[in-house]
């Protein structure tokens, strides 16, 4: 059967080419191994305005006041006022005289904002070192230090996406534009 | 750190790079894979890439709230400027050059540009006052760096050299003050104004705004 026979050495040439490339590509891109589901969740961090990607847990200011002294304070300072220009994070006016100063509280337009960037880069010497707990703690401390919220009110994942940032109508979204 | 990038842009031309020049991407340029959008500004290329996620709008990452907006005079502020404007700057002579001798000199720079090829270049050497057109010395690819050159005579006095560059979509090379007048002087994140390179009687180049 000369049809069959020729199926046959189509198939065995394109599985020695596909074997070939798979050989030369692990050598020279090393793409490494695949990860596991739960390694990939310690990356999937995504956190969005509208509430997809916050973690399970909640915490207030009252409570984020012991874990923002021990873990936060020694850059941005015991109420948020900084050891430097980047560090400060409480205070500011958009409509002030001059630049103004961009905080957490006077610029960022939302509070997931907020939540990401801690639970993924803070704090600067262990990223990643704070339970979701400690997150949600710490971020209710800062936007309780900028007076957005009150000191007992629980941040959780249906809490967060409602509070309103102060500047959160300052921005020119021109990401369709383009 | 995270960045959004429309969809539109990823499934155009966006790309996930594990080499440059022919060996593996470099440590410091984001190894083992980095995201490049070719046109945009490098802050949108995210290196040491760990995640895509699709998502239903911009998640408005750290560095594209607090970093890389635009706030304007009247405090509103730019967000997601992405494409580079046209773009252009002599890379010699420039800051901290000397020239040694009255004579010929070589003019030659580099343009860019995010919205298409580079077109034209312009050269001045009085300020901006009359410009001279500038030979483009290599191929004109999309969002790419284009060298440009030109002869100038250097007659031992004072002098400004700017150039100029016009893109494939007619975008033309603005001042650096007409970028001030348009968006005021809290907004420092993105700069395609005309660069300055003032030339003084002993043949000194230093960066200056004219």
């Amino acid at each position: 059967m000369p049809m069959l026979k020729r199926i046959a050495s189509i198939t065995a040439l394109l599985t020695v080419a596909a074997t070939s490339f798979l050989a030369s590509s692990q050598e020279t891109v090393r793409l490494g191994t695949p990860i596991s589901e739960s390694q990939l969740a310690n990356f999937d961090l995504i956190a969005q305005p509208n509430g997809n990607g916050l973690p399970a847990g909640s915490g207030t200011a009252r409570q984020g006041k012991a874990v923002y002294d021990a873990r936060c304070a020694a850059c941005h300072a015991a109420n948020g006022e900084g050891i430097s220009a980047a560090t400060i994070i409480v205070g500011g006016d958009m409509q002030s005289e001059g630049e103004p100063l961009r905080t957490v509280g006077s610029y960022w337009p939302e509070a997931s904002t907020v939540f990401d960037f801690v639970r993924r880069a803070m704090p600067a010497d262990a990223p990643k070192s704070l339970s979701d707990d400690e997150v949600y703690q710490v971020v209710a401390y800062v936007l309780f230090l900028n007076g957005i919220i009150g000191e007992d009110q629980e941040l959780n994942a249906s809490t967060l996406p409602r509070v309103e940032m102060p500047n959160a109508d300052g921005f020119i979204d021109q990401s369709a534009i383009h | 750190m995270g960045r959004s990038v429309p969809l539109a842009k990823a499934m155009d031309d966006s790309m996930l790079a594990l080499f440059q020049n022919g060996e593996p991407v470099m440590p410091g340029q984001g190894y083992p894979m980095r995201l490049f959008n070719p046109g945009w500004e490098g802050n949108t290329s995210v290196k040491w890439l760990t995640q895509i996620k699709l998502t239903n709008g911009p998640v408005h990452f750290r560095d594209e709230t607090s970093k890389y907006t635009d706030t304007l005079p009247d405090r509103s502020s730019l967000q997601f400027t992405f494409p580079m404007g046209v773009k252009s700057l002599i890379t010699s002579p420039s800051g901290q050059m000397s020239l040694n001798q009255r004579g010929i000199y070589r003019v030659t720079g580099l343009a860019w540009s995010g919205s298409g090829s580079i077109r034209r270049v312009e050269v001045s050497a009085d300020g901006g006052r009359s410009w001279a057109d500038a030979l483009i010395d290599s191929e004109r690819h999309e969002k790419a760096l284009t060298r440009f050159s030109i002869p100038w005579e250097w007659n031992g006095g004072s002098a400004i050299l700017q150039s100029r560059a016009t893109d494939s979509a007619g975008n033309v090379q603005p001042t650096r003050q007409s970028i001030l007048d348009e968006r005021g002087n809290i907004a420092t994140y993105h700069f395609h104004g005309i660069q300055s390179w003032s030339v003084n009687n002993a043949g000194e180049v230093r960066d200056a705004h004219a």
